[in-house]
């Protein structure tokens, strides 16, 4: 199963609010995917500033060194906002890929997300403990992701939770299962991506980041995937500026989308969206079969 | 009128309370508030009663329904009024995939779009959808009529056996062996009832349709094809 929630607010009264209004999402899809969850949110990025999520299997012995140690490295200072077993790292945009590097060459800490305006937050477990874990609520956005993982392609861990970002300020979460995705990574790694898991989703993810950077839209890049992805799939994908949609051609992984003046929210199932304000009144369809949608702000 | 607040009261004790009324009940008309997008409501009724659900509703409402008439002032989830066996279900907005699914009697109302698989292995449902129906609607549908005013999707009636179509609007693609068929005058005459009973005879009128059914060569067995098997 899983489940999959996701807001891209278009008023910015609204902001402030995003990480509780997409917790509680989050949480009434606990009953399509109670094994992890994770959830990514985009805020407004800070001029030549980046930002490096990094999650650790000792938080308590890595995190206190972090920051020193990423400095002495890129040669420049950072500030380390800790949530639990992830970090939030802001650094100067350009050495964003050194910090990048060099986290990744460490064996405890792994990198969730990378890029100007993204932070992503997942681990094993119920979704209320894992948004509670972060203070997910008390987050402020202009839009985000979340997933409630129902393992079914590969093991229940951290890594193996969604959402999956493979590029900078972007992540792909994912309902359903790909039947070509090893074929598919043998590909993309002779094309230059590099993989963590042996997760089908990640290789969505793969695979709609290798096609951001021979310089498609997100709009394009989510309809060469109708071409390229074999199997069951509802995918909901953010980027620094934007927000997609897409299911396969059979569309049997269910999905609803709601747009109202404020927002464009998306469901596994409506009732996830029942407590957004304004619902009543909102536009309420079902996303059509092999048709991407996107946002762009 | 008995009212029901799901959000306070839950689900188990709606369906509970329901499953408790009688074929005689005085308690015929019931109303339900809060929904919210909830599962199974009021599933595997049997009592001549009327229930209106204030709001949308998530997977399977009024499945097994038997007798009852189930109104959803919302749009329903998938697998609504799924293997319906009497009864009226009527839905105010739209319906997620597999709406009336396998259903044995009864009719269902649309009023909005019905998603994919609409009527999928119908086994004598009445469907009504005055909007659109999605793709592989009436996949191996074995008995009942189906009923579009606006468009079928992909594959209509696909490895169709003996229910009766009635589209419309255009059709995207038909199925296997799912051809179109004459109109004749007994069929207007039931497609007109069918309207009727559907509250959509102020919308159309049974010649503005066509209607599509089995060519019957991939169920029966043709001597021709005895090397395949």
């Amino acid at each position: 199963m899983c489940g999959i929630v996701g807001l891209f607010l278009k008023d910015p009264a609204l902001e402030p609010q995003l990480g509780a209004l997409l917790t509680e999402m989050l949480i009434t899809m606990t009953d399509r995917g109670p094994d992890s969850a994770g959830i990514a949110i985009y805020s407004a990025p800070e001029a030549g500033t980046a930002k490096l999520t990094v999650q650790s299997t000792a938080p308590g012995a890595d995190f206190p060194g972090l920051a020193g140690m990423i400095e002495a490295a890129i040669g420049a200072k950072v500030s380390v906002v800790v949530k639990d077993t992830h970090a939030v790292v802001t650094l100067p945009e350009a050495q964003l890929d050194a910090a990048r590097a060099l986290v990744r060459s460490k064996a405890t800490l792994k990198v969730m997300s990378a890029g100007e305006g993204i932070e992503i937050y997942k681990e094993v477990g119920l979704p209320k403990d894992v948004a509670a874990r972060f203070d997910v609520a008390k987050m402020a956005g202009t839009h985000g992701i979340g997933h409630t993982r129902m393992a079914t392609e590969s093991a229940v861990t951290t890594m193996g939770a969604h959402p999956f970002s493979t590029g900078p300020d972007q992540c792909l979460v994912h309902n359903g299962s790909l039947s070509n995705h090893n074929g598919l990574r043998r590909e993309l790694i002779r094309q230059g991506m590099s993989f963590e898991t042996q997760n089908d989703t990640e290789v969505a993810a793969a695979y709609v980041s290798h096609k951001l950077q021979e310089s498609q839209n997100l709009g394009e890049a989510l309809e060469s995937g109708l071409n390229d992805l074999d199997g069951f799939y509802t995918f909901v994908v953010g980027t620094r500026n934007g927000f997609g949609v897409v299911r396969d051609p059979v569309a049997c992984k269910p999905a609803v989308m709601a747009e109202t003046d404020q927002y464009v929210a998306f469901g596994s199932e409506y009732r996830a969206m029942v407590n957004l304000p304004g619902i009543e009144t909102a536009r309420v369809w079902e996303p059509e079969p092999a048709t991407v949608y996107f946002w762009e702000r | 009128m008995q009212s029901f607040d799901l959000t306070a009261q839950g689900l188990r004790a709606l369906n509970s309370t329901l499953h408790g009324l009688k074929e005689q009940t005085n308690e015929t008309v019931w109303e339900i508030v809060n929904p919210k997008g909830a599962h199974a409501i009021a599933v595997g009724l049997d009592a001549p009663i009327d229930v209106t659900v204030r709001g949308s509703t998530g997977y399977y409402c009024a499945g097994m329904n038997k007798q009852a008439t189930v109104r959803i002032k919302g749009s329903a989830g998938p697998g609504v009024a799924e293997n319906m066996m009497s009864g009226t279900v009527i839905i105010d907005g739209d319906a997620s995939q597999y709406a009336g699914a396998t259903g044995r009697g009864g009719l269902l109302v649309v009023k909005g779009n019905a998603a994919s698989r609409c009527g999928i292995s119908m086994k004598g449902i009445d469907i009504v959808v005055h909007g659109n129906i999605g793709h592989m609607s009436c996949f191996m549908a074995q008995s009942g009529n189906m009923v579009v005013l606006g468009d079928a999707g992909d594959a209509l009636g696909d490895s169709l056996y003996e229910a009766r179509l009635f589209v419309r609007g255009s059709v995207k693609s038909l199925g296997a062996d799912c051809i179109e068929k004459e109109m004749r005058p007994e069929h207007l005459e039931l497609l007109a009832d069918l309207l009727k009973r559907g509250e959509a005879d102020h919308l159309a009128k049974p010649e503005e349709f066509k209607r599509y059914g089995s060519a019957r060569k991939l169920y029966n067995f043709n001597v021709d094809n005895a090397s395949a098997y």
